[in-house]
């Protein structure tokens, strides 16, 4: 598999480089293996275009501060998924503040700013690149299957998988209805703070939120009381624990097959109040919440005692939303791999505004999500392959092979769309292939139960082989035994 | 004037703040009522009813998001998804003896039975109803799965919305029952977690899985319809009842005593109420029998005492309010007991207007006859009555054989709707609509003849039995005292399920028995006994033929014996001595 980054990288004034090889405007061509396991690597191939400003760039360039020449650069740009445009600024350029050498935009390109040489310039633009696009840990965690045990990052674990939809449930566990009543206004939340991300992420996948209340629903663990604070403590280690027995009260989804992401905000107890997680050095989390790879993420939201004592039970309260929503949207970009710690110092990202998502975190995503629908479906095929290998007189209907075909195609269109460049129809090919490939897989006239195993074809006929099989071993062993007779017998004659 | 106007502004002003956000803690869009009915038994069991009524103002069918609270979230998504407009599911273990037993408040057929009225915009009702039965066998661990063209019916009249309803299509409506579905405790924990409190306060604390299974009879039930928000019927509601009906034989197992508390049925008290409820009410049956007042006392005196007409029947309730603080004021937990105060004599038991009974008739494996027997009981007012029929289609019925008697005459049918069954694709439907003249019994039969299934369609252990499923009686059943026009809210429990006509009649729905049919069955061993018996013989003529093809035939010499002899005869010789 190849993946093709195209780029250009633009030179405003006096940023040249002295050590250009050839004149501006040229090409160039830059590769980079990444190799997960013995067999499988991916290659990836960043096809670079050098050229100088343009007059309208230069104007948009000519900006008093970074985001300003961003959002007038956005007009200019290739806005085809997978992209990725740098303008390389001069080195003394007010446009970047002091420290910083690299400002990723908004969208879909970096301003850096220029150093001596070529090569130097070349190795900035790859970090880059590997930021705005993917990196060979990002690319790994996505084939993660495949990686041997023990090189993946923890990290790589925590991702979701790549599916067509996923759920999203908000779930507000309140174990102690007597004491409180919590509401939460969920349903403008979910309108101010998920709706706009996920209308970005619908490009990736189909996404619908829900919301619950349970009552009487209690973690899995006492925590333990704190002197000092006179509060409650969640330790690192114990949190693993927390979740199974919340987990049988929320509710599959039995209405879909996509995997559900659970959010939970969990209110304690009165006697249990107020409680707060413990990391691993005994210090409390600031953001008093936690989340599960691959699950979904858990909030504590403590109660204030009331002033007086005698207040009547049950207290009010009504959920701070915005705090609440703040560290559940970073459990979820963290879900989906968007992470924002992982970059060096000397970069500075755009908040990415309303939307909360970034062009190039999409890209991001889509990068990972196509390798890893192509992976699952070569995973998929090749078992189903093997399955049949096994069994050799199962059926295949025709409507399975036409599966399994369209699913081939499918495969190779995206592998042909990556190679090209083509990130979003690349992702669309592969979609229909994971698609395909599963409905093949899981087709029910395919269940190998459905099918004897020779061995029990051979026991059936057990009562004719047996008796068979009597009077030739005894013949056999007659025969042994006369055998060993006559070679006895002559040394016996001397 | 003046008043009239000034209320008015107040009206208005009131309805002021917009309707799209709630107003937090005062008003609520969803509620939960609880209840409890433990009414004594003629036969002297107890039955005990839970009901769990979840009312929702919200449309579950618009609407990309959705926020629940109360209503659990698993329902209301399949109820969304599928375009379900209402839906019946219930899970029985035994049989209401209504005989015996008296008019049960909601009476299921033994097993699983599943109805489902689909919304009007759903293109595929099959489809929709397959997926359905595969998630709520998912959600409720039963063998809904099962529910296939096979046993699923369209029934034309028996089964009429129970709630708001704008056209009454029957092809939206699908219907089934497998009476072969066991019962148990994997049920009954899904159940209990639909519901808000879980099982942790409230009425649902009692709901015990050793105590309620050692029952002589269980039922289960969800119904999930859209109701009428308010009286003018602008807006719908949603509404889940989750009921559950146990039957205690203390008569019977209780050393002949007919006294009983909460304690001794299930074996702890009500100590809390769930906190979400916004009415929790025990109700006890103290109506008196035989106009003597003074046969039983409950205890602790009740909240208030109830009185009300149930389904022809004028009841007295003794009502316990557990958000009333003083019931808990004077002691820690209520344990509701009630005693006899004289034995009772058992011979005058009530009977029922109306009651049936089946069962099957005939002899040897290949025909049979189903023979249903119905008894109105009323001294003089006759009433139609709705019998719905469901076989399989391995019961090949014959309908020019159907017979309907009623007191020596034949009774002819004003309705009949019959379905033909195909084989393996959908069973016989029979529906129609019977005159029972008063106090007559009508007998009903129809003869079948058993088909041969292939050796891949019995299910385990065929020699059990194939069950058929109860037959449904609907009827409205006039009442022997006038009913009042009243209040619906304040009675107890199901009064308000069936939709109340006038005050004349009353709605009654009832379940007979299910059958247990033998079919003609092969020996299953017989194909692995043949190939035994074939191979045996094939070995055996083997095994000769290859001795005689392998031995070497010589004629032995008698002087040399066998090789033993021989061998002591060369050692012999070797020593000298004679040989042998």
């Amino acid at each position: 598999v190849q993946l093709v980054v195209p780029m250009a990288v633009v030179f405003g004034q006096g940023s040249v480089p002295g050590d250009l090889p050839r004149p501006l405007p040229f090409r160039d061509v830059q590769e980079m293996e990444i190799s997960v396991n013995l067999r499988t690597s991916v290659m990836s191939r960043y096809e670079m275009r050098y050229r100088s400003t343009t007059g309208q760039e230069e104007a948009a360039l000519a900006a008093a501060t970074a985001r300003e020449a961003d959002a007038a650069l956005h007009l200019l740009q290739d806005t085809t998924f997978g992209s990725l445009t740098m303008y390389v600024v001069p080195e003394t350029s007010s446009l970047l503040p002091q420290g910083t050498n690299v400002f990723v935009g908004k969208h879909r390109s970096a301003l850096v700013r220029a150093v001596g040489s070529l090569a130097a310039l070349q190795a900035r633009l790859r970090e880059v690149t590997q930021v705005m696009s993917f990196t060979a840990s990002s690319i790994a965690a996505a084939l993660s299957d495949r990686v041997p045990d023990g090189q993946l990052s923890p990290d790589a674990r925590r991702y979701l998988k790549s599916s067509l939809g996923y759920e999203i449930t908000f779930s507000l566990l309140n174990p102690d209805p007597k004491s409180h009543t919590v509401d939460w206004d969920i349903e403008g939340a979910v309108n101010r703070y998920v709706k706009p991300v996920l209308d970005k992420l619908s490009l990736v996948a189909n996404f619908s939120v829900d919301s619950q209340i349970l009552y009487y629903a209690v973690l899995g663990v006492t925590p333990r009381y704190d002197k000092e604070s006179s509060s409650f403590l969640l330790s690192a280690h114990s949190l693993p624990h927390v979740i199974n027995p919340v987990e049988a009260r929320l509710g599959s989804s039995a209405a879909s097959l996509y995997p559900v992401l659970n959010f939970l905000l969990y209110v304690p107890e009165r006697s249990h109040s107020p409680l707060y997680i413990q990391d691993k050095d005994g210090a409390p989390v600031s953001t008093n919440a936690f989340h599960s790879p691959r699950w979904g993420g858990i909030m504590v939201y403590n109660v204030e005692a009331p002033a007086s004592p005698q207040a009547s039970l049950p207290l009010h309260v009504d959920v701070d939303m915005a705090r609440v929503m703040e560290v559940f949207l970073a459990q979820l970009r963290l879900l989906f791999g968007l992470s924002r710690e992982e970059v060096p110092p000397e970069f500075l990202l755009e908040s990415p505004g309303n939307e909360g998502l970034a062009d190039w975190e999409l890209d991001h995503l889509l990068w990972a999500h196509t390798v890893e629908n192509i992976a699952t479906v070569s995973t998929t095929l090749t078992s189903l392959a093997q399955l049949l290998d096994k069994i050799g007189n199962i059926v295949i209907k025709d409507d399975v092979a036409s599966e399994v075909y369209r699913a081939v195609a499918s495969v190779q269109s995206a592998v042909t769309k990556l190679s090209l460049g083509h990130l979003h129809a690349a992702f669309q090919a592969s979609k229909e292939a994971v698609t395909s490939s599963e409905r093949a897989f899981f087709d029910p006239s395919l269940l190998h139960l459905l099918y004897f195993p020779d061995d029990q074809k051979f026991a059936i006929y057990i009562p004719l082989f047996l008796p068979m099989a009597v009077p030739i071993l005894l013949s056999l062993a007659k025969i042994v035994r006369e055998t060993r007779l006559r070679k006895k017998e002559p040394t016996k004659m001397d | 004037g003046g008043m009239a106007a000034a209320a008015l502004l107040l009206l208005l002003v009131a309805a002021g703040p917009g309707p799209g956000r709630t107003d937090a803690g005062q008003e609520r869009r969803d509620a939960l009522r609880e209840e409890l009915l433990l009414s004594p038994l003629p036969t002297g069991d107890v039955a005990a009813t839970f009901q769990f009524r979840t009312r929702w103002d919200a449309d579950l069918q618009g609407g990309a998001v959705s926020h629940y609270r109360l209503f659990p979230k698993a329902l209301g998504r399949l109820v969304a998804a599928l375009g379900v407009r209402e839906l019946h599911l219930a899970l029985t273990q035994g049989f209401w003896r209504t005989r015996y037993w008296g008019q049960p408040p909601l009476q299921a057929p033994a097993g699983a039975e599943l109805w489902v009225w689909f919304q009007p915009t759903v293109t595929d009702v099959d489809k929709a109803w397959k997926e359905l039965s595969n998630i709520l066998s998912g959600i409720f661990c039963a063998s809904l799965n099962f529910i296939d063209s096979t046993n699923t019916v369209i029934p034309t009249a028996s089964f009429k919305p129970l709630g708001l309803a704008n056209g009454t299509d029957h092809h939206l409506l699908r219907y089934a029952v497998l009476p072969r579905e066991v019962v148990c405790t994997e049920n009954l924990t899904p159940w209990k977690k639909l519901l808000p409190c879980g099982s942790k306060a409230g009425l649902a604390v009692l709901l015990k899985a050793e105590r309620l299974f050692h029952s002589s009879y269980h039922s289960q039930a969800v119904h999930i319809r859209p109701v009428c928000r308010d009286a003018s019927c602008l807006a719908v509601s949603w509404e889940l009842r989750q009921t559950l009906t146990v039957v205690f034989d203390f008569f019977s197992s209780g050393q002949g005593k007919k006294d009983w508390s909460l304690f001794k049925m299930f074996s702890r008290t009500l100590t809390d109420t769930c906190p979400l409820a916004s009415q929790s009410k025990v109700y006890v049956d103290i109506s008196p029998k035989n106009k003597e007042k003074e046969l039983l006392e409950v205890s602790p005196p009740p909240t208030s005492v109830h009185e009300a007409v149930v389904q022809g029947d004028k009841k007295t309730y003794a009502v316990y309010d557990l958000l009333s603080p003083s019931l808990f004021n004077t002691s820690r937990s209520l344990n509701v007991q009630l005693k006899w105060k004289r034995p009772q004599d058992s011979s005058e038991m009530p009977i029922p207007t109306l009651h049936a009974q089946r069962y099957v008739g005939g002899y040897g494996l290949q025909t049979g006859e189903i023979c249903t027997l119905i008894y109105n009981t009323h001294p003089y007012r006759a009433f139609p009555v709705i019998l719905l029929e469901t076989v399989p289609w391995y019961l090949r019925l014959y309908v020019h054989t159907l017979t309907i008697i009623t007191k020596g005459k034949e009774n002819k049918p004003s309705y009949i709707h019959y379905q033909p069954a195909q084989d393996r694709r959908r069973p016989h439907l029979l529906e129609m609509l019977i005159q029972l003249p008063a106090n007559s019994v009508t007998k009903i039969t129809i003869q079948f003849e058993r088909a041969l299934l292939k050796w891949t369609e019995y299910p385990p252990d065929p020699n059990h039995g194939f069950y058929v499923g109860s037959s449904v009686l609907s009827a409205l059943v006039p009442s022997v005292i006038a009913m009042k026009d009243m209040d619906v809210e304040q009675s107890p429990l199901f009064t308000s399920l069936f939709p109340s006509s006038d005050g004349s009649s009353y709605f009654v729905r009832l379940y007979t028995e299910p059958l247990l049919v033998n079919l003609p069955t092969p020996d299953f061993s017989m194909p692995y006994n043949v190939i035994c018996l074939t191979c045996t013989v094939v070995a055996v003529c083997y095994g000769s033929f290859y001795n005689l093809l392998t031995r070497t035939f010589h004629v032995e010499e008698p002087s040399r014996g066998g090789l033993a002899k021989r061998l002591a005869n060369v050692i012999r010789k070797f020593r000298g001595v004679p040989p042998l």
